[in-house]
């Protein structure tokens, strides 16, 4: 058992049958390991989800990795249905090798995502909320669907800031090592005089946009139930007050801090690379984040002297007779510049700089994500040590006589080590997923810029190319010798 | 002499634009759209600074090439006996022959020049030509610099800036109809030693002491020349405007040399992002690489836009001589009026010396009056002598009309001479400037399409 666990490189294709039907004659786990879970005691999503894969299945998206957090909210007896049916034959696909199918056909999942995409949101007509105690925005949500979970194809609500980031904590506390997308922050630090800025608002509101088409198009977030009830629900408050409490979170959160303090043993490989590569991926990020930034720092000061520049020429045309014509023809080429570097900032500022916001706070994301999984790491090891010592002490009591075997720490340890496996395999998965959609996004941004910048040069020179003055009176024939 | 071969008679332009030494294949490979054709053969030497190439319309011209060729640093002990560096330019001088087939060019006369040297010379010719607009030196210091630019004046970039300003004076000179005849420049070309003695033996630092007194000196002309105010109020308004763009156009050109600069940083982060992916590697690597070439070409563009800056510069200078020659003809319609109204006055004593009345206040009539008429005699004489002196007044007034009409004459032929150079030069200048946005413009389209398609590979 303890070597299944540390051989963390491979994939383990087939779930050995051994301890799990081990566990499976033992009955249940202790409620008491419920606690730092991936998924929700109270959460119905997995009912649904397990009833759904015998029923719908064309719908590809519900791959094993749903399966895999499927097994875990009722513990291990899912597991042993979801190996087989209940007539016997074996499910069409094994959890294991559906979780190699995945990672190997990120691409074509894409597309699939695509093909299938059949819930539809938009985040709009944000409005001001005054109340005794505070002044908020409320935005408007509004959702179209076929799906059939969703008893309406229809929906529209209002949600505050607050909402979004129940939902995207209660995304995460349920699926600890899935990549859920960042939300955009609660205030940005520098140049934030006023809360309720027009700016600010419209970038929130867009980011909040992209924030939830992102969890639409995830194949497992899309089907939480904490996201249906967001979308649908006409008022949040008292979905809020289910889920684990404070205390618990708390108690998650110790236990956390204590793992990491601990430290992790024996970290499979492709996750310290997967480390290295969140930590230098960070950096690179936030560099390209920071020029980007500067750029337009940059660019700002040049159009204030070039708003300077362009009356100068047509001052001096004032004077001028014969000169007035070329003076003015400058002076027009200046104000063009002028225009079209305001828009090449406006178009910098709106679609590069939100990309790369975007994926800063995503790196950030990812770490978090990572810790998590050391976490659920750092906690199996800590029971396996308690487990093998207290077999050493029992056997030098007990001698081979009668062999006293911990029921109960086994149980533990052997869910622990189901839970690390299902940990590692949805962020394996997630992983791809989360690396081609950076790629697309990021690739788009800077397709973006590039033309916006081949437009802006193209239409700086126009009124030069177009300028009769300039057109006509070339210099004298020149000589060919 | 054998005139050149090109000079068939007619004054020939040399285009600012167009280059004879561009190849067919050169100007097909040319990218700028051929839409337009002032710049279907624009390339890189063309953009290069031209000269605004002057007419060889004097004898002079006909029968030399002149150039700075080239610009050294010595070491020198100045007159204070202290160690110092200076430079000095080498003015060739060559025959304008043409070269016979398979004959090689004759060797140029060569010597070497102090900028003092140049300065001298010019202010020879100012106060020697007052009524004509002596062309202007390139400036001793290096004004309305943007950050990039050392204001030092051994700096190799300005230092070669104003070896072709040097030049470029020389040349203005030498075509000019009435200053190109000078001995003193003829000499400055051709006698290393000696010329300064030379110029000494002309006398001319009096005159050169006495007209700064004068041009400084304030006084009232009653009755102006309009031509000559219309003038002078251009010039002046000329100097304003042109020290406005210059001096925006200096922070126009530092702001744009850090948008480009701080492009550079994304050709190090891609680069080293790119270590890390896998598939977007590639593109990212590359077009880092385009970044970095985007980064850099803000130095030949603005090294070039260096020399526009020049060329508005020397008609902001030229503005100085402008003004100096309006100077110089309000002083001498201020002296005319002066013996105008000298005379005017003097008339007048005669007058009242022959009638007896005394209309004028003097002293002298002050005092016959309190202490007694004077004889007859003593009026005679005095009638005799202010008779005399009116006779020297109206010559002296002949003379200077005359002198002050050919002075109006002559320095009004120089004006419009200057106003027609001045709109073709300062034309060719802003078409070159457009052609060089043009080409900045095609060059940035470039980069950021070969940009595109380095992340399409993405």
């Amino acid at each position: 058992m303890v070597e299944r666990m540390l051989c963390g490189s491979g994939l383990s294709d087939e779930p050995s049958p051994g301890p799990k039907f081990e566990k499976g004659m033992s009955g249940q786990s202790g409620p008491a390991d419920f606690r730092g879970h991936m998924l929700d005691l109270d959460e119905d999503e997995d009912l649904e989800v397990f009833s759904k894969t015998e029923t719908r299945q064309d719908n590809i998206e519900l791959s094993s990795l749903q399966k895999e957090c499927a097994k875990d909210a009722h513990g291990v007896v899912s597991l042993i249905q979801n190996t087989s049916m209940a007539d016997g034959s074996p499910m069409p696909n094994s959890p294991g090798s559906m979780v190699n199918q995945y990672r190997l056909e990120e691409d074509d999942e894409e597309q699939k995502d695509a093909n299938f995409k059949d819930l539809f949101i938009t985040v709009d007509n944000p409005e001001s909320h005054v109340t005794a105690i505070e002044t908020f925005i409320m935005y408007r949500v509004m959702t179209k669907t076929t799906r059939s979970e969703f008893d309406s194809s229809e929906y529209e609500v209002r949600r505050r800031y607050q909402d979004f980031l129940w939902l995207r904590s209660r995304l995460e506390e349920n699926h600890p090592t899935l990549i859920v997308h960042p939300l955009p922050e609660k205030f940005v630090m520098k140049g934030m005089v006023e809360r309720f800025n027009d700016d600010f608002i419209e970038t929130r509101r867009k980011a909040l946009h992209r924030f939830l088409n992102k969890i639409s198009e995830h194949p497992i977030l899309s089907y939480s139930q904490h996201f249906k009830v967001f979308l649908t629900a006409e008022e949040l408050l008292s979905h809020k007050k289910q889920g684990p409490g404070f205390l618990s979170r708390m108690g998650e959160t110790v236990r956390a801090v204590a793992n990491s303090v601990r430290g992790l043993r024996n970290r499979p490989e492709e996750f310290t690379l997967m480390q290295e590569y969140v930590e230098d991926f960070s950096n690179k990020i936030c560099s390209v984040d920071k020029v980007t930034q500067r750029i337009i720092k940059e660019q700002k000061e040049y159009l204030d002297e070039l708003k300077q520049y362009s009356p100068a020429y047509t001052q001096w045309a004032g004077s001028e007779e014969e000169l007035a014509e070329p003076l003015k023809g400058v002076a027009s080429c200046v104000e063009r510049c002028s225009k079209e570097t305001e828009e090449q900032i406006h178009h910098l500022s709106e679609v590069l700089v939100p990309a790369l916001h975007e994926y800063v706070l995503c790196a950030e994301t990812l770490k978090a994500v990572m810790r998590r999984r050391d976490n659920i790491q750092a906690e199996f090891e800590a029971k396996n040590e308690a487990l093998a010592s207290r077999k050493v002490d029992q056997e030098a009591v007990f001698s081979h006589w009668f062999v006293c075997f911990d029921w109960q720490l086994q149980e533990e340890v052997d869910g622990l080590a189901d839970k690390v496996e299902l940990a590692n395999n949805a962020l394996k998965g997630d992983w791809c997923r989360w690396r081609n959609s950076m790629r697309t996004d990021l690739k788009s941004a800077f397709i973006s810029t590039a033309e916006k910048n081949m437009e802006y040069y193209e239409k700086v020179s126009s009124p030069l190319k177009t300028n009769t003055f300039f057109f006509n009176h070339t210099v004298k024939p020149q000589n060919f010798s | 002499m054998r005139m050149m071969m090109a000079d068939s008679g007619s004054n020939e332009e040399v285009a600012v634009i167009g280059n004879t030494d561009i190849t067919p294949a050169e100007s097909e490979n040319n990218i700028i759209n051929t839409v337009v054709p002032l710049v279907a053969l624009c390339d890189r030497n063309i953009l290069r600074f031209k000269l605004p190439m002057v007419e060889r319309g004097t004898a002079l011209l006909r029968k030399m090439e002149i150039s700075v060729a080239e610009a050294e640093k010595r070491m020198g002990k100045n007159t204070v006996n202290i160690q110092e560096t200076y430079t000095v330019y080498l003015v060739e001088t060559r025959p304008a022959e043409t070269v016979p087939e398979g004959g090689t060019p004759a060797a140029p006369d060569t010597l070497w020049r102090r900028y003092s040297e140049f300065e001298l010379l010019r202010t020879y010719l100012l106060v020697t030509y007052p009524y004509i607009i002596i062309p202007p030196l390139p400036e001793k210091r290096a004004e309305f610099v943007w950050h990039k630019l050392s204001a030092d004046n051994l700096d190799p970039d300005f230092v070669e800036r104003r070896r072709v300003g040097l030049e470029n004076f020389l040349l203005r000179v030498a075509s000019h109809a009435v200053l190109s005849k000078d001995k003193i420049f003829f000499l400055f070309l051709t006698e290393e030693k000696g010329w300064r003695e030379a110029v000494l033996e002309t006398g001319f630092q009096d005159k050169a002491d006495s007209r700064l007194k004068s041009l400084s000196a304030m006084f009232r002309v009653k009755n102006p020349d309009k031509r000559f105010t219309a003038l002078k109020q251009y010039s002046d308004e000329l100097n304003t405007v042109i020290s406005q763009l210059l001096r925006v156009r200096a922070r126009v050109a530092d702001r744009l040399y850090g948008v480009y600069k701080v492009h550079g940083n994304y050709g190090r982060v891609f680069s080293e992002w790119s270590a890390i992916e896998k598939e977007m590697g590639d593109g990212l690597q590359s077009a880092g690489h385009h970044m970095d070439t985007y980064a850099t070409s803000i130095d030949d563009i603005l090294e070039e836009e260096e020399h526009y800056a020049d060329q508005l510069k020397e008609y902001l200078f030229y503005t100085d001589a402008v003004r100096s020659v309006c100077r110089k003809h309000e002083l001498i319609q201020y002296e005319l009026e002066i013996a105008a109204q000298d005379l005017a006055y003097k008339k007048q004593q005669k007058e009242e010396l022959v009638t007896g009345t005394v209309r004028v206040f003097s002293l002298k009539g002050m005092t016959s009056k309190l202490f007694g008429q004077e004889s007859q005699e003593q009026r005679e004489s005095r009638l005799a002598a202010l008779e005399q002196s009116i006779q020297e007044g109206e010559e002296s007034l002949k003379e200077k009309n005359r002198e002050c009409q050919e002075f109006v004459r002559t320095a009004w032929e120089d004006i419009e001479r200057f106003k027609e150079q001045k709109d073709k030069d300062l034309r060719e200048a802003l078409i070159s400037y457009a052609i060089m946005q043009i080409s900045m413009c095609k060059k940035g389209v470039q980069v950021w399409s070969n940009a595109k398609e380095c992340f399409n590979k993405m």
